[in-house]
């Protein structure tokens, strides 16, 4: 059920990561001042922005998860934060190469993508030790969420103060007048965007499809098996989905309430 | 920390201010909802109450700001600084001081059954927020008045006086800031494991527009014959951070105390 529509979205990113790929190495022109290590750019930017839009988009997940309490909206939110991470920490490492390419240093304090991408890093890779540190999963996901819209709110709010603060070495690519970019860059950069923003979509998908497939097994094991047959589950920073695909027998415990023996009302405190 | 040597007081007094708020609310009769204000009136009143029969807190930050500026003095080698170095000496210390603050704020709560008082009692749970927020914002102000002067004695490279208005804005605008997102964070990681450690991993990067904001106005505030008043787009990022989380934080805080 959450597998639908996998192949073709996979099949459509493969398409579009190779024609981007193509695009940059064969299509774009090479830059006069860098030469070919501009291509970076391509790379880096879309990366830098699909993480920023995504983190915004986890805290609208979460809120939707505060406003329904429903968990799945807890699992997306949690699922995008988690590839948002790993795309962060890409665009960190993309950052510091061409900031090593650019400016013959690794780390630049007046690039202010770079630093608020390090700061915004810093915040969200607390957020699984947050989940981890808390263990009535009702909890864990309540917590979780408000976390979460705080530090998509954050984000935009961070990302003008520093860039308020640094000086202007960084290429403001879009913001000057004669429209920056020429037309076959732009083409080249809009095309490596669309293919980053279905490379996220995927991932994000497959992570769903993933747990949903592991929890509906551990379910299987556990009503063809008996209890025994499925090892109980330790402290986990992930939610906990409860599948509603598989019945259950109406004597059989439900597979989600042994996560915790601190689900008890009052034995957290 | 001195509150560990009188385990018995606080929460008596916290359990019977609780009560009382409670009871202010029923006073009113069953047909008129509790105003937001009168039951935050009453735990603020609470947590000062607190604060002032075993001082917890405020002691600990004020001691531990004077040791850092020590610390900084011997850690720089540096007898005074001044401008941007300053500032940075002056703020980030504040803002560990704010932690230690933040860490200990429901401690009473936690510890006590506060919280199911409070959900028993007919009133708005942000009522909790804005109390805590300005109890915070109360020990800030304490500490403050203790800690500007003295890093103003003992590093600080020229005169203050000319500057203290400027720079009371910007502590006023930080402070605003840090009792926000301090009540949040703190409410966020009470009920965690590992309480100690969330709450500076979580706090410290959500306040670094803050510091942005508060360092920038006030490195040239602090410089030798610097500018007396800060630049007005500092004090607008420093406003812009309070509203933006004021209003978020007061939007979710419900969510932490639904039990």
């Amino acid at each position: 059920m959450h597998a639908k529509g996998l192949r073709a979205l996979t099949l459509a990113t493969l398409a579009a990561l190779t024609v981007t790929l193509a695009l940059v190495v064969f299509y774009a022109p090479n830059d006069a001042d860098q030469g070919f290590i501009q291509k970076l750019f391509y790379l880096h930017v879309p990366i830098a922005i699909v993480t920023l839009v995504a983190y915004v988009v986890a805290g609208v997940l979460a809120y939707k998860h505060l406003r329904t309490d429903e968990r799945r909206w807890d699992v997306r939110s949690y699922v995008v934060i988690h590839i948002a991470l790993i795309f962060n920490i890409l665009g960190l490492v993309t950052g510091a190469i061409w900031a090593k390419a650019s400016w013959g240093h690794w780390w630049v304090w007046d690039e202010p993508t770079l630093v608020s991408f390090l700061i915004v890093f810093l915040l969200y890779a607390t957020y699984q030790p947050l989940r981890f540190a808390i263990e009535d999963p009702e909890r864990q996901a309540r917590y979780a969420s408000v976390f979460a819209i705080m530090a998509g709110a954050f984000v935009p709010l961070n990302f003008i103060a520093v860039r308020m603060a640094s000086s202007l070495v960084h290429p403001r690519t879009f913001a000057t007048a004669e429209g920056g970019l020429p037309g076959e860059m732009m083409l080249v950069f809009l095309v490596s965007l669309a293919a980053m923003t279905l490379l996220f979509w995927l991932l994000v998908k497959y992570e769903i499809a993933h747990k949903h497939a592991t929890w509906q097994l551990r379910a299987l094991r556990r009503r063809l098996l008996g209890d025994d047959a499925v090892a109980p589950l330790g402290r986990s920073a992930a939610p906990a989905i409860v599948p509603e695909a598989v019945g259950r027998r109406a004597d059989a415990p439900a597979p989600a309430p042994s996560i915790s023996p601190s689900d008890a009302p009052g034995a957290a405190r | 920390m001195t509150g560990a040597a009188t385990p018995g007081q606080p929460p008596t007094a916290g359990a019977r201010a609780g009560a009382g708020g409670a009871a202010a609310a029923r006073d009113r009769g069953p047909g008129r909802p509790a105003g937001a204000l009168r039951p935050a009136l009453a735990l603020l009143r609470k947590d000062l109450l607190l604060e002032r029969r075993a001082p917890e807190s405020v002691p600990a930050m004020v001691l531990f700001t004077c040791t850092t500026f020590v610390l900084f003095h011997f850690g720089l080698g540096r007898n005074a600084v001044e401008g941007s170095l300053a500032a940075g000496v002056l703020l980030v210390t504040l803002l560990l001081a704010a932690i230690l603050g933040i860490n200990r704020l429901f401690v009473a709560e936690q510890a006590e059954g506060g919280f199911d008082a409070v959900l028993l009692a007919p009133i708005d749970r942000t009522a909790v927020f804005v109390a805590k927020a300005a109890a915070l914002l109360v020990f800030l102000v304490l500490v403050e008045l203790v800690a500007v002067p003295a890093f103003a004695l003992l590093l600080l490279e020229g005169s203050i006086w000319r500057s203290l208005p400027g720079l009371v804005a910007v502590l006023a605008l930080l402070d605003v800031g840090l009792a926000v997102v301090g009540a949040v964070v703190s409410a966020l990681a009470i009920r965690t494991r590992a309480r100690d450690l969330i709450v500076p991993m979580v706090a410290l990067p959500l306040l670094v527009p803050a510091l942005i904001g508060a360092a920038r106005a006030a490195a040239p505030l602090l410089a030798t014959g610097g500018a007396s008043w800060p630049s007005a787009r500092w004090l607008l990022v420093l406003g812009l951070y309070d509203l933006v989380f004021g209003l978020l934080a007061y939007a979710v805080f419900d969510f932490l105390l639904e039990d």
